[in-house]
C-alpha cells in the first residue's frame, strides 16, 4: 500500500484552544478514508487543513513525495466538495462545474468535453443551463460533486457532503458516493459525524475524539475489535463491563470468564448481538430479567437485569418478543478487552 | 384587532401630511409648469412653452449637460476610491473592521455645509493648498483655477458622497458566503482570478446601489456648486433656485424641477431593474 497522502504530527492551534493533537495518518492511493467524530473533535479542521484553507501549527503535509503544507490551496491537486456544496450562485451548472478547467487554460473542446463527461456522470446534464437556486439539494450535491472531480484531482475531499439531504436520500447518496469512488479509483477522504454512514462507505475509518486519532482501522475491525472504551460505545450499542482478572478468569459481578488479559483490572466490550438466550454448548451463563424492550422491525434491543443489579444491552430477532427470566449465554472470546478512554 | 376610529387615528395624520406638504406641492407644480410669466405676473394661460425653452435654449441644455457630465465623473471617482476600501474593509480588516467601519461612517455626522466650506479653505488662493505649493516651491504664484471650477465642484461632491458608494458596496459583499472564495481556490483560482469571478461580479448590486446615490445625489446637488462652483461650475439646482428667487420666473423653474423628477424616477427604476438582475446572494 503506498501512501498517496502522508499527515506527519499535524497539531493545530486557535489561540490557546488546541484543537488537533499530533495527528499521524496515511492516506492510500484509490482509498476512501472516513474522519468519523462528534461535533468539535477537530475532524474539519484536518480537512481544511489537508485542502490548504487553514495551516497546521506544527507538522507536515506530504504528497506523492512532496511537501503540502507550503502549497497555497489552488496549487494542491486536491478538490472538496463543501459541506453547503459552495456553488457559485451567479454561474449556471455547467459553468461551476466548467469553473477548474477554464481556469486551467484547457481548450474550448476539451472544457465542453469534460463538463459534458463530469455532468453526465452525475446524472445532471440536462440541468446544465439552469442556475443553482433553480435546482435541488440533491442535484447541488451531485454538481458540486462533479465540480470537483472534473479537475481529475489526486485526492478529494468531502465534508459532511450529504448532511443536509434527508434520509432517504442520504441513504441512496452513500451508495452511489462508494460505488462512483471504486469506478474512478481517485482517493476520497470523508468527514462525517454519522458512524453509520462511515461503516457503510470507507475502506478505512479514523476516529477522531478532542483532537486526538482514537483508531484507525476498516469498519470490521474497529467494530469487533474495538481500542477503546469510547470507540466500542461511540461504534454502535455495546456493553462495558468493568472486571477484575485473576490468574485468566475475569469477573464482572456474577459473571465470570476465561481471558488472556493479565491480571488487574480491565474494561471488556460485549456487544449485544453476542449475547444469546442460552441454548446449551459452549459459553458463559446467566439469568436475567427483562426490563425494558425496544423493537427496531428485525432486532429487538433488551434492558436486561442481572441477579446482582448489573444491567446489560442484548440484541434478539424481532419476532421472539421475550419477556420475564430468561437464561443467557455468551461466548468468551466476544468479550474484548479495550483501553480506557481519556476524560470518557 | 383595532378598532376602525383606532386605525383611521394612526392612519389619517400621516397621510394627510404627505398629501398636504408633498403630494399638492408637486401639483401645483406640475400646474406652474405649463403656466408663463409675463412683466411679474404669472399668466394662468396653459401651453408648453416651457419645455420647449427647455429643449431649445442653449442655456438650460448646457447647464443640464455639465450636471450630468459633474455626477458622472463624481459616480466614477466615487466608485474608483470607495470600491478597493470597501472590498478591503470586507475581506481583509480582520479585526479592526468595527473600527474602520466607523471611520467611513462618522465624516457623515459632520455637517455638509462644514465639508464644503473645508474644501474652500484648502483650495482658495490662499489657501491651504495653494501655501503649501509655494511654501516648497513648486509653483511661484497661486493657482486661482482650483477654486470656483468644476473640478472643485467635482472633488467636493466626491469627498462627501464616497461613503455612500462605500457603505452598499460593503454590505453586498458582506453577503458574499466566505465558502465561494475558498471553493474557488480549492478549483485551482489564485485570489486575483477569484476577484474578478466570483466577489466582483456577485459585487456588482451593491455598485449598482452606490453608484445610483452618487449620481442621483449629486446630478441634484446645489451647495457645493454654488460654493466652490463659480461661473463655470452653475448647475442645473442653483438655475431653477434663481427661477424661483431673483429671476421670478417659477413656471421655468417649475419645468425644470418637473424634469429632473422624471428623470431621477426613472434612473431609480432602471437603477432597481439591474440591481434585481444582478443579485444572487
Amino acid at each position: 500500500m503506498t501512501a498517496l497522502l502522508s499527515i506527519r504530527d499535524v497539531a493545530k492551534q486557535f489561540g490557546k484552544t488546541q484543537v488537533l493533537g499530533n495527528i499521524s495518518l496515511d492516506v492510500a492511493e484509490g482509498e476512501f478514508l472516513t474522519i468519523l467524530g462528534e461535533s468539535g473533535s477537530g475532524k474539519t479542521t484536518l480537512l481544511r487543513i489537508i485542502a490548504g484553507f487553514e495551516q497546521a501549527t506544527s507538522g507536515e503535509l506530504w504528497m506523492a513525495g512532496q511537501r503540502l503544507d507550503p502549497q497555497p490551496p489552488y496549487r494542491r491537486r486536491v478538490n472538496t466538495v463543501f459541506q453547503n456544496y459552495a456553488l457559485f450562485p451567479h454561474l449556471t451548472v455547467a459553468d461551476n462545474v466548467g469553473y477548474g478547467p477554464r481556469i486551467a487554460g484547457v481548450s474550448n473542446e476539451e472544457l465542453a468535453s469534460r463538463t459534458g463527461q463530469a455532468l453526465a456522470m452525475v446524472k445532471m446534464t440536462e440541468h446544465a443551463n439552469k442556475k443553482p437556486s433553480q435546482i435541488s439539494g440533491g442535484q447541488a450535491q451531485r454538481v458540486a460533486l462533479a465540480r470537483a472531480l472534473v479537475n481529475r484531482p489526486k485526492l478529494l475531499l468531502l465534508d459532511e457532503p450529504l448532511s443536509a439531504l434527508d434520509a432517504n436520500l442520504r441513504r441512496q447518496m452513500q451508495l452511489e458516493l462508494k460505488t462512483l469512488q471504486r469506478e474512478i479509483g481517485i482517493a476520497f477522504v470523508f468527514v462525517t459525524h454519522d458512524q453509520e454512514e462511515a461503516m457503510v462507505m470507507s475502506d478505512r475509518i479514523a476516529l477522531l475524539k478532542d483532537g486526538h486519532l482514537e483508531q484507525v482501522a476498516t469498519p470490521r475491525e474497529i467494530y469487533a475489535r474495538p481500542a477503546t472504551t469510547y470507540v466500542a460505545q461511540f461504534i454502535g450499542h455495546t456493553n462495558l463491563l468493568p472486571a477484575i482478572v485473576t490468574r485468566g478468569a475475569a469477573r464482572c459481578g456474577a459473571l465470570t470468564w476465561r481471558t488472556g488479559v493479565p491480571d488487574g483490572t480491565a474494561i471488556f466490550s460485549l456487544r449485544p448481538e453476542n449475547i444469546r438466550p442460552a441454548v446449551g454448548g459452549e459459553g458463559v451463563r446467566f439469568r436475567a430479567r427483562v426490563k425494558q424492550q425496544a423493537f427496531h422491525g428485525a432486532t429487538e434491543l433488551l434492558q436486561v437485569e442481572c441477579a446482582d443489579g448489573l444491567m446489560l444491552t442484548v440484541r434478539m430477532a424481532g419476532n421472539i418478543n421475550p419477556t420475564g427470566d430468561i437464561e443467557f449465554q455468551f461466548s468468551a472470546a466476544d468479550a474484548f478487552p479495550v483501553r480506557l478512554s481519556e476524560s470518557n | 384587532m383595532f378598532s376602525r376610529a383606532y386605525k383611521a387615528a394612526v392612519t389619517v395624520p400621516p397621510l394627510a401630511w404627505v398629501i398636504a406638504f408633498l403630494l399638492v406641492p408637486y401639483l401645483l407644480m406640475f400646474c406652474y409648469s405649463f403656466w408663463t410669466v409675463s412683466s411679474g405676473n404669472i399668466i394662468h394661460h396653459w401651453n408648453l412653452g416651457n419645455y420647449g425653452d427647455l429643449l431649445t435654449k442653449d442655456v438650460y441644455r448646457a447647464t443640464l449637460f455639465r450636471s450630468m457630465w459633474i455626477a458622472a465623473r463624481v459616480t466614477a471617482f466615487a466608485l474608483l476610491l470607495g470600491y478597493p476600501v470597501a472590498y478591503f474593509l470586507s475581506f481583509y480588516a480582520g479585526r479592526r473592521k468595527d473600527l474602520l467601519y466607523q471611520l467611513v461612517i462618522i465624516p457623515l455626522w459632520v455637517s455638509y455645509l462644514v465639508r464644503a466650506y473645508a474644501w474652500k479653505t484648502i483650495l482658495g488662493t490662499d489657501g491651504v493648498l495653494n501655501t503649501l505649493l509655494q511654501f516648497t516651491h513648486l509653483t511661484q504664484h497661486p493657482i486661482n483655477s482650483l477654486l470656483y471650477s468644476p473640478f472643485a465642484v467635482v472633488l467636493t461632491l466626491t469627498h462627501i458622497y464616497t461613503p455612500f458608494v462605500i457603505l452598499p458596496i460593503y454590505a453586498s459583499m458582506e453577503h458574499i458566503p466566505r465558502n465561494l472564495v475558498e471553493a474557488s481556490h480549492d478549483l485551482g483560482a489564485t485570489p486575483r482570478q477569484t476577484f474578478w469571478r466570483i466577489v466582483f461580479p456577485l459585487s456588482v448590486p451593491g455598485m449598482i446601489a452606490g453608484a445610483t446615490f452618487a449620481f442621483v445625489l449629486s446630478l441634484g446637488d446645489f451647495l457645493a456648486p454654488l460654493l466652490l462652483g463659480g461661473p463655470s461650475g452653475i448647475m442645473i439646482s442653483n438655475v431653477v433656485v434663481s427661477l424661483f428667487g431673483a429671476a421670478y420666473n417659477w413656471p421655468l423653474g417649475a419645468a425644470i424641477s418637473l424634469c429632473m423628477l422624471v428623470l431621477v424616477v426613472t434612473l431609480l427604476f432602471l437603477a432597481e431593474r439591474l440591481e434585481r438582475r444582478w443579485s444572487y446572494t
